[in-house]
């Protein structure tokens, strides 16, 4: 029992001494004075203190159980796996989730549906980013680059040329296909930390052009007076405008889903991970390479495109301060947090990740520290991602005289 | 009979050094051909440079297809290489370990089958049914190489011998008209190397592909191979059939150094 008590210890002090400049001392510019807040050093000791404890005990818990459980071969055992696996399950399981999302703007407020339109907004990046990192394993971290692209595609066409949200919204998921496509070029036969850095590079350039190009993008004041899409000529209000994106972006959400899911059970979504898995074998096999990363690019960047458009007729205003590395690390982080590769995992880790920073805003100044708490928990605890992706499995199995 | 593979005066070059040195050698259709030699001859560079992995210095490298004019391969991009007739196996396993035995080998029948996006998406017939014919042609592959129990397994968990035939079915799986093995015994026990030999005359049998194969273990290459090329620091030093290249002074000499005259 001394051990623990003596590791939580150390644990309790090592955290209050981390915390101390910023929980413990507070500068008042004010009256020039420096405040000592010994009382939340205090607690956060405290807490320190009984997390160690209870981690200990959890772990030594583990440890008395029997190691390796027996998993049973064929279906997942346990529900969860049920859910995810058979029809039989996810079918009405689906129907459920489904008819939630559906019902959800009329029963919350217009703050809360608004929150949750943003949200599935990631949803969609992440299902999109998901093909090109979970699947295809090419490395992007200039993605929201081509959800600026779909953004801006939508707010110039329609305050220069007059072009209608439903016009533009595949114009912007082709325009953001076609940027992935020539990013996809160049960096062909790159791969790891240069294939990091040249996606780096291509998101950080594409902010500094519309921060600077006045001419086309208006720079850092942005475009204004985006139209909002219209349903019929019909007059909204505020609250029925907020329900409408809500249901534009599930019906996005809902389509993306559906073509991931089809095309990872295809023979192009089967190349793309082979390709992530061994690229040289992949050509060996007869894949064409070039042209399998390239689609992988493009698609990935479709989706980002579409939702891009999206996204500036839901804020009517847009400027490159959206389109930062922290959203494009926050989009990877979504597909990694999720489980590389695993549907449900993206829509989860990004319901999660957008979610969790609003909900917190109670907690004020210290919501990102938990946020931060929380991602090193979750790396901790499930280093697979919320979903590890299981391998389809193809049966019943044919006939054996096949 | 005329050669399908023709490997005429092949040379390698990696900066100064020549891997490969003016090999020309011939695999003749439904044939098996060993590719012997000491480690560091250069075999699995002429490999790569057959399946379009390396662009050759010099020399060409002809493919007669049946029925069809001899074309030229080298210098193809590996994938042209394969959606033309020839497969292979990778020395170290190159399985994509992620991905279940059964997808493994769907995988190598990518190339003979098309279904775009838009298929793929909306599932129309076709592309339902070529989904169907793959998986049930794969599934009778994995049953060719004695793995149909285990599709569902991952490929990296499968034990060693049984990797190394799963890279055999994936390749078989692209409908090769000839087969390149590197190395298909490595790291197998003598019982699981007996089985190999089985497996491969069957395959050559059964799907008339034409085998050439790099192998270090000398009773696999007697037992099955009708012709022998011997390579030693790049060079073809002597080929023909297995009792002839055994006999052969210069062979003896490259394995075993020389004191081969005592």
């Amino acid at each position: 029992m001394f051990p623990s008590l003596r590791t939580a210890a150390a644990a309790a002090l090592w955290f209050m001494f981390l915390a101390l400049p910023l929980l413990a001392v507070r500068v008042d510019t004010l009256h020039g004075v420096v405040e000592w807040r010994w009382q939340s050093l205090g607690w956060v000791g405290a807490g320190a203190f009984a997390a160690s404890l209870l981690w200990q005990g959890s772990r030594a818990w583990r440890r008395r159980r029997p190691a390796d459980r027996p998993v049973p071969p064929g279906p997942l055992a346990g529900a969860a796996g049920r859910l995810l696996e058979d029809p039989r399950w996810y079918r009405p399981a689906l129907s459920v989730l489904l008819a939630a999302a559906v019902a959800f703007p009329w029963l919350v407020d217009t703050y809360q549906a608004s929150i949750m339109g943003l949200a599935l907004i990631f949803v969609v990046l992440g299902l999109g980013l998901n093909i090109t990192v979970g699947l295809a394993g090419l490395l992007d971290l200039g993605y929201i680059a081509f959800f600026a692209v779909g953004a801006y595609s939508y707010a110039l066409l329609n305050t220069v040329c007059g072009l209608g949200f439903w016009t533009c919204l595949p114009i912007g998921g082709l325009a953001g296909a076609l940027c992935g496509l020539l990013l996809g070029f160049p960096i062909l036969r790159l791969r790891g930390d240069y294939l990091a850095i040249v996606t780096l590079g291509f998101g950080s350039i594409a902010k500094i052009v519309l921060e600077n190009w006045d001419a086309l993008s208006g720079g850092a004041r942005g475009i204004a007076g985006i139209a909002r899409p219209g349903l019929f000529g019909l007059e909204m209000g505020m609250a029925g405008i907020t329900i409408y994106l809500y249901y534009l972006v599930l019906a996005l959400v809902a389509v993306a889903a559906f073509v991931s899911r089809r095309l990872q059970a295809s023979r192009i979504g089967r190349a793309w991970v082979a390709l992530r898995e061994d690229e040289i074998a992949c050509a060996a096999m007869g894949v064409d390479v070039a042209r399998t990363k390239l689609s992988a690019y493009a698609f990935g960047a479709f989706w980002a495109g579409s939702v891009g458009v999206i996204f500036a007729a839901r804020n009517t205003y847009i400027n490159p301060n959206s389109f930062t590395f922290t959203e494009s690390a926050l989009v990877l982080a979504i597909v990694v947090l999720g489980g590389m590769g695993s549907l449900v995992g993206v829509v989860l880790a990004a319901l999660v990740l957008v979610l969790l920073p609003e909900y917190l805003r109670a907690a004020a100044e210290y919501r990102m520290l938990v946020f931060g708490a929380v991602m090193v928990l979750m790396m901790i605890l499930r280093p697979q991602g919320l979903i590890k992706v299981r391998r389809r499995r193809y049966l019943p199995r044919p006939a054996a005289g096949a | 009979m005329d050669a399908l593979l023709e490997i005429s005066e092949l040379t390698m070059d990696f900066g100064g050094l020549r891997a490969v040195d003016r090999v020309s050698l011939q695999v003749c259709a439904g044939e098996i051909v060993a590719l012997i030699g000491p480690n560091g001859a250069g075999k699995t560079t002429l490999f790569n440079c057959v399946t379009g992995v390396y662009r050759p210095t010099a020399g060409a490298i002809r493919l007669r297809l049946p029925g069809r004019a001899g074309q030229r391969i080298d210098g193809l991009a590996p994938h042209r290489v394969t959606a033309l007739g020839l497969a292979r196996t990778f020395q170290n396993i190159r399985l994509f370990a992620g991905m279940s035995a059964l997808e493994n080998v769907m995988l190598g029948r990518h190339c003979r089958t098309a279904t775009g996006m838009l298929g793929a998406v909306l599932q129309d017939p076709a592309a339902r049914r070529e989904e169907q014919e793959t998986v049930a042609g794969s599934h009778a592959l994995l049953e060719q190489v004695g793995l149909a129990h285990l599709g569902d397994e991952l490929a990296g968990s499968l034990p060693y011998g049984a990797q190394r035939r799963l890279e055999i079915a994936r390749a078989l799986a692209t409908a090769p008209h000839l087969l390149l093995l590197d190395e298909p015994a490595a790291g197998m026990n003598p019982q699981e190397t007996r089985e190999l030999d089985e497996l491969i005359v069957r395959i050559r049998d059964r799907f008339g592909v034409a085998v050439l194969l790099i192998e270090h273990d000398m009773q696999l290459v007697m037992n099955i191979s009708e012709r022998i090329c011997v390579m030693e620091y790049g060079k073809l030093i002597a080929s023909g059939t297995p009792a002839a290249v055994r006999g052969n002074p210069r062979v003896i000499e490259a394995y075993l150094g020389e004191a081969a005259d005592a």
